[in-house]
């Protein structure tokens, strides 16, 4: 799977989506990330795995605790595929404008060349 | 230029505007004969469109299949559901990667705007899970840089 299909399917759980969007705000722990959802620590555990095996998070050891915060390499791709997106669709309706002013001269009602140019 | 806007809306959809200097007639046109289409829906530089399927009738079929010189290349299907010339094209669309993507349902209006169109393209996913992937939005509440790329004019 590239990075790009891991991040998308990572995005596709709402719970792994809600569990960056809280990440967005700093740097959060297990336990803080738990307890929005009505679900056990070792689920949301397995959901940060996901999260981090598609590169989106990462986590470090403090005592007992794992802090988990967003991961720059992991989101920029996201960000730029979108930007892509964005790009691909404003440069198709470029060529449109081109291609419609082209179109322009046929769409108007043809001259009729018996009455000659008016 | 601010001529493109995209936003999301609701949970499900995706909602495009753009204003073209050119009568609907001609911008429907544009988005339904296969001669026309293959000249501008090509999405990035290098990509061409050799397959134009677009049969613009309720239940008539649309395939489009893009290339590029590195070989690489997908295709989408769908039908369309109601045409309105030159107001309203509503159709549903998939994606070929190659596994199908679920069905985006789409609705095409083109109004008349000054001496041109304001085009707004609505598509409608069945999901949010299915828009997220689409738009890789994901991140709606903090994610500062999508969140301005999406929702934000463009």
């Amino acid at each position: 799977m590239s990075t790009l299909d891991a991040a998308f399917s990572a995005l596709s759980d709402p719970t792994r989506r809600a569990i960056l969007a809280r990440l967005a705000q700093g740097e959060t722990t297990v336990m803080e990330l738990a307890a929005p959802f009505e679900m056990t620590q070792p689920a949301i555990s397995r959901h940060l795995k996901v999260l981090e095996r598609a590169g989106l998070i990462v986590r470090r050891v403090e005592g007992t605790k794992h802090p988990c915060r967003l991961a720059k390499a992991g989101i920029d791709p996201i960000d730029q595929w979108l930007a892509m997106l964005r790009d691909a669709l404003a440069r198709n309706y470029d060529r449109l404008d081109d291609l419609l002013a082209e179109m322009q001269p046929a769409t108007r009602k043809p001259v009729n060349r018996k009455d000659g140019p008016k | 230029m601010t001529k493109m806007t995209l936003k999301t809306e609701g949970d499900t959809h995706i909602v495009v505007t753009r204003r073209f200097a050119a009568p609907p007639e001609a911008v429907y046109r544009a988005h339904t004969e296969p001669e026309l289409i293959q000249k501008w829906l090509l999405g990035p530089d290098g990509w061409t469109m050799p397959v134009c399927i677009c049969e613009a009738r309720p239940h008539g079929k649309i395939r489009y299949e893009w290339t590029n010189a590195n070989g690489g290349g997908f295709h989408v299907t769908g039908e369309y559901l109601e045409l309105e010339p030159y107001s309203r094209i509503v159709h549903v669309e998939r994606m070929h990667l190659p596994d199908p993507t679920p069905d985006n349902h789409v609705e095409t209006r083109f109004e008349p705007d000054g001496g041109g169109t304001l085009m707004t393209m609505r598509m409608t996913l069945p999901d949010p899970e299915t828009r997220a992937q689409m738009l890789a939005t994901g991140m709606e509440r903090g994610m500062e840089a999508s969140y301005v790329r999406l929702e934000g004019i463009i």
